[in-house]
């Protein structure tokens, strides 16, 4: 059995999570949630004086501002759209009967107004359209997120939680913010257990123009990741990412500098269900036994 | 060649300035091409001069300027016979 199968026979045999009968969908038990909370408040200490302005969105971006934000360019085998039925009395019998009979009943759908969120920063930007303040904004955002990858990695969920903060300024203050923030998750992660290494990545654009895009990506080093092997050693698992988006955003969505430049952007994520993964892989199914050095920084 | 190169520029790279005014060793990408633009003239490059190009060329410095481009598609058009059986 490969040993992402096995890691998740024993998350599901230890109830941290309720297999949904679909790949990279479950519930999480008492123990898994209370880990990913606590870590939640972990960050939240270890932010608590950035001045972070708070915004909790749904797990949907309204599907104009998803269009516009290219995300269908780079990422069209992701993305998960909201349909619903709008028909008849006439056809709602037809979708009945043709679910009743096991067929294809997406012909009765109609696509609505909502995407789901593919990533927790994304219904942020929309919202700047205009000027910034003179130092730019810093949010804090926490969402639900989809990513159509079915797999048996429980590290690779299909419906998942990222905690981000988001930075919108000028390219000038962006970078260093990104780079304080990858020393500081490393403190973070290390005072937990984590062994977490720092490495360049690309993001998984679709296609052959994706190569190439991830070709840029990593050869500007627009994006880092803290990475723990959790399923597998030869291939570790991202559990942080730290993307620097120049000006995509800005420019996309009409977000100017107070000097009246286009707007930079970086995000900062947390995989907030890889990192609670990562710390049953580490210190075992029952968090009553993990090292109290984890646990005194976690539950205080 | 340089001029259809420069076309495809024109047309697809984003280009804060006129590509046919650009030097051939100019910098794409300070002259404004997106990493999405370069993609277009990528694509817009293997359709014009009937190429594909091989993944080991899918790279930014492939694409950085009027030269490295032709540099790229010459080798790509005077090696057909190298190319891929089946691959279009």
């Amino acid at each position: 059995m490969e040993n992402a199968e096995r890691l998740l026979l024993d998350l599901v045999d230890a109830g941290h999570l309720v297999p949904m009968g679909i790949d990279g969908m479950y519930g999480r038990g008492a123990a898994f949630e209370d880990t990913l909370l606590r870590f939640d408040a972990y960050i939240s200490r270890s932010a608590k004086d950035d001045g972070a302005t708070l915004v909790r969105f749904p797990p949907v971006i309204n599907r104009r501002d998803f269009e516009r934000s290219g995300y269908l360019k780079s990422f069209p085998h992701l993305a998960g759209t909201v349909f619903s039925f709008d028909g008849t009395p006439a056809e709602h019998q037809h979708l009945l009967e043709t679910v009743e009979a096991g067929g294809d009943w997406s012909a009765t759908q109609k696509m609505t107004g909502a995407v789901l969120c593919p990533a927790a920063c994304y219904p942020i930007y929309p919202t700047l359209r205009g000027t910034l303040p003179q130092n730019g904004r810093l949010f804090d955002v926490f969402s639900y997120c989809f990513r159509h990858e079915p797999s048996k990695d429980p590290a690779r969920m299909q419906i998942f939680r990222m905690r981000e903060f988001v930075r919108i300024s000028d390219g000038d203050s962006v970078r260093p913010w990104r780079n304080m923030w990858i020393e500081r998750a490393m403190e973070l992660l290390t005072a937990i257990g984590l062994p977490a290494v720092s490495a360049v990545a690309n993001d998984p654009f679709f296609g052959r123009g994706g190569r190439m895009l991830a070709a840029n990506q990593r050869a500007q080093e627009l994006k880092f990741e803290l990475v723990v092997p959790i399923a597998s050693e030869e291939s570790p698992t991202a559990i942080m990412s730290f993307n620097y988006h120049q000006e995509h955003f800005g420019s996309t969505f009409g977000i100017q500098t107070s000097d009246g430049a286009v707007a930079q952007t970086a995000c900062v994520g947390f995989g907030m269900e890889r990192v609670t993964l990562a710390l049953f892989k580490y210190h075992g199914m029952r968090v009553d036994r993990w090292p109290d050095s984890v646990r005194r920084v976690l539950w205080g | 060649m340089k001029d259809k190169i420069r076309n495809i520029l024109r047309e697809h790279g984003k280009l804060a300035q006129d590509a046919l005014s650009l030097l051939d060793e100019a910098d794409l990408y300070q002259a404004g091409m997106t990493s999405h633009a370069s993609v277009n003239v990528m694509l817009a490059l293997e359709s014009t001069f009937d190429i594909e190009f091989p993944d080991r060329m899918l790279k930014r410095n492939v694409f950085e300027s009027i030269r490295a481009i032709e540099g790229a598609v010459t080798e790509l058009v005077s090696g057909l016979s190298s190319k891929p059986a089946g691959a279009r």
